[in-house]
């Protein structure tokens, strides 16, 4: 498949407002097929982005090819990609149906036609009882609707959702996430998803890239960014994270012994570790879920810290730990997997295991 | 917490007497107002188009038709069709000062709209500057600003728009130059508010969906602008039907407009109750149109507009 023509090429975009660059440098390639997201707080960029795939905006520099072709030289309204606006953006004085038909209108499809693929689109979307509605009388999860078939419609090569579900109440949502994928699957289109919500990007996203102040702080397949962040800010953006700082002392060519304020640690650098890896300091982080808190008499063995048990979040299912090893305060999460008490309690004292394979290097 | 009489605390229905008191106190003097300066004098003249012209001016009994079927064209000198041929002609001088404003309006109010703010009030205020000076002032103005020896009149001939030595007024042209000016604030000023909401990612929702840019503007933004342009077209288009000074100093006093005929009858040849039936004519065939019209957008205007 490495010869198939990605769906969409970024290639060093800039795009500046004023002295700020609201994109500095941006590469992302996009294959045909794909749900990828972009995950950043608000002013990261990612809109900016979105907007100029699809021709709201223009780069100040940088080039972007849409199924292999420059799209500057395709004006928005001629661009094989539709959007599904934020805040919706349906017109307000045209019924649903007519919103949804506006595309292949402008496209002059024959009108049979027009009405056909109206109607297979309003029933995958499950609104064929609003058709004769306007805007102003739908709810919101409605309007949603209306505005992902007004884009679908026109089968786009490329689908780019702009925070599709942010004026949406959870549950909703929720909802609305398995549909949106499932509508993914079965489409086969490719989709640009904007978000700020981390477990959304997590759940929906074939691959993710994180971005921060106009740049691609890493990219990848949802586990692996969970897994192997490599930046502090990927890590505390996706879930959350305990960090360490620690001093090497001993280095190998896939580990090294350091030293940290909770002792003396052995950390597995994994199969692309960051550049900080080969640093004299650099800052360990730990997942909650893998950190294993044990009874006293479980010290024997490597990476175990003397914890002190500071506050107990039980939650049912698992239970959350904040514990305390000197000045270091550390998370944990743990599933009661134990029928009855988990044998913890405030005040107690207790061992951690932190597996080596568990700490990461981050880049700061 | 003690009451005081007459108070009424948040969530507590009012007496009958206090609704009452209320409404009179809001709407009074808007009601008396409209009562004592609108309904009363048009009603009046509503009675007075049925009622015989006095021998010495006035009017008086025997309550008649005649009023009416002499302005359809049934007078003393046989069938004539002056007067509806006035109220014609009043009507394309308010449809076409509402046309060239509405024209001149559209970009004028999305230039101001697109200003920074610093500028906008100005802008606005200049705008409103015309109704600062005398209409009649303005008006002769025109005159001199398009008399034979003007510069602006040099410059035509040189263009080679006018011949030498005609005048670019009195004409047709004149007198929409002078309408526009005087009535172009009152389609600016609502088209303005309107142009200020527009939601523009509706704009770039219908470019997303393949419209170029004149679709854009048809489809996402004059529907935006509509209430604003109807209201505006509304406000120049009952005046300027009624307008007569403006086509008597720059149209050369050729042409009666309904204006002149109102006055004249009521005025020189003192005949109020035929004077008045031109006037409620004209009011009822520009309120006749108007209600069309609302009808007409409110069913169908998603489709024409």
């Amino acid at each position: 498949m490495a010869s198939e023509i990605p769906a969409i090429e970024v290639e060093n975009l800039v795009r500046r407002f004023g002295d700020v660059e609201a994109l500095s440098h941006v590469n992302v390639t996009i294959r045909k097929g794909e749900f990828f997201s972009l995950l950043g707080p608000s002013g990261c960029g990612k809109t900016t982005l979105l907007r100029i795939v699809g021709g709201l905006d223009m780069p100040d520099e940088g080039i972007v090819r849409i199924g292999g072709t420059d799209a500057r030289e395709i004006p928005a309204h001629k661009r094989p990609v539709n959007t599904v606006f934020q805040s919706y953006a349906l017109f307000p004085h045209l019924t649903v149906y007519d919103n949804i038909a506006f595309g292949l209108r402008m496209k002059k499809v024959a009108k049979p036609e027009i009405s056909e693929r109206v109607k297979k689109v309003m029933d995958l979307v499950e609104i064929t009882p609003l058709g004769n509605r306007k805007p102003a009388q739908l709810s919101g999860g409605q309007k949603q609707r209306v505005a992902l078939a007004r884009a679908v419609v026109n089968e786009p090569q490329v689908l780019l959702l702009d925070e599709p579900l942010g004026a949406l109440d959870l549950k909703l949502r929720k909802q609305l996430q398995v549909e949106l994928l499932q509508l993914q699957r079965r489409l086969k289109i490719t989709f640009i998803y904007v978000t700020h919500d981390q477990e959304e990007a997590l759940v929906m996203s074939d691959r993710i890239a994180v971005m921060r102040a106009g740049k691609i702080e890493q990219m990848g397949e949802a586990e692996s960014l969970y897994e192997h962040p490599h930046t502090r800010y990927v890590s505390q953006f996706l879930g959350s994270c305990n960090l360490i700082d620690a001093t090497v002392k001993r280095r190998g060519p896939k580990e090294a012994i350091v030293d940290s304020i909770v002792g003396e640690l052995r950390v597995e650098f994994g199969q692309n570790p960051p550049a900080a890896a080969q640093r004299d300091k650099f800052t360990l982080a730990i997942r909650p879920e893998k950190v294993t808190l044990c009874r006293l008499d479980e010290s024997a063995g490597e990476n175990r810290v003397k914890v002190r048990v500071d506050e107990l979040i039980y939650i049912g299912s698992e239970t959350h730990y904040v514990l305390r090893a000197g000045e270091q305060r550390l998370t944990a999460e743990a599933m009661n997997v134990k029928v009855g008490s988990q044998g913890f309690d405030i005040g107690q004292e207790a061992i951690v295991y932190l597996p080596a394979a568990g700490l990461l290097v981050l880049d700061d | 917490m003690a009451k005081k009489k007459g108070e009424v605390k948040f969530g507590e229905q009012l007496t009958v007497g206090g609704h009452l008191s209320r409404s009179v106190v809001t709407s009074g003097p808007g009601i008396f107002w409209v009562t004592v300066f609108l309904l009363v004098p048009l009603v009046w003249i509503g009675v007075v188009s049925f009622l015989t012209r006095g021998e010495v001016g006035g009017y008086g009994k025997p309550f008649t038709f005649e009023n009416y079927t002499r302005f359809a064209g049934f007078g003393f000198f046989g069938f004539d069709l002056l007067y509806p041929q006035i109220i014609f002609r009043s009507l394309v001088l308010g449809a076409g000062t509402a046309g060239f404003c509405m024209l001149a309006a559209l970009p004028l109010a999305f230039f101001i709209a697109g200003m920074p703010a610093r500028y906008k009030n100005t802008a606005l205020t200049l705008v409103l500057i015309p109704f600062w000076t005398n209409l009649l002032i303005r008006t002769y103005a025109w005159q001199i600003i398009l008399a034979p020896e003007s510069p602006i009149t040099h410059l035509a001939v040189a263009l080679g728009l006018t011949t030498a030595g005609s005048p670019l007024y009195p004409s047709a042209m004149a007198i929409y130059i002078g309408m526009v000016c005087d009535y172009l604030p009152f389609l600016v000023l609502p088209l303005y508010s309107s142009v200020e909401k527009i939601d523009w990612s509706i704009a770039e929702a219908a470019s997303d969906l393949g419209a170029d840019k004149l679709r854009v503007f048809w489809h996402a933004i004059l529907p935006q602008v509509t209430p604003g342009l109807v209201a505006g077209i509304v406000l120049v288009f009952i005046p300027a039907t009624g307008q007569f000074v403006i086509p008597d100093l720059l149209g050369g006093a050729k042409t009666v407009m309904m204006g002149n005929a109102i006055q004249q009858q009521f005025l020189q040849s003192r005949d109020w109750p035929f004077g008045s039936a031109i006037a409620f004519i004209g009011m009822g065939i520009v309120l006749v149109g108007l209600w069309v019209y609302a009808r007409f957008s409110g069913e169908k205007g998603g489709e024409l507009l």
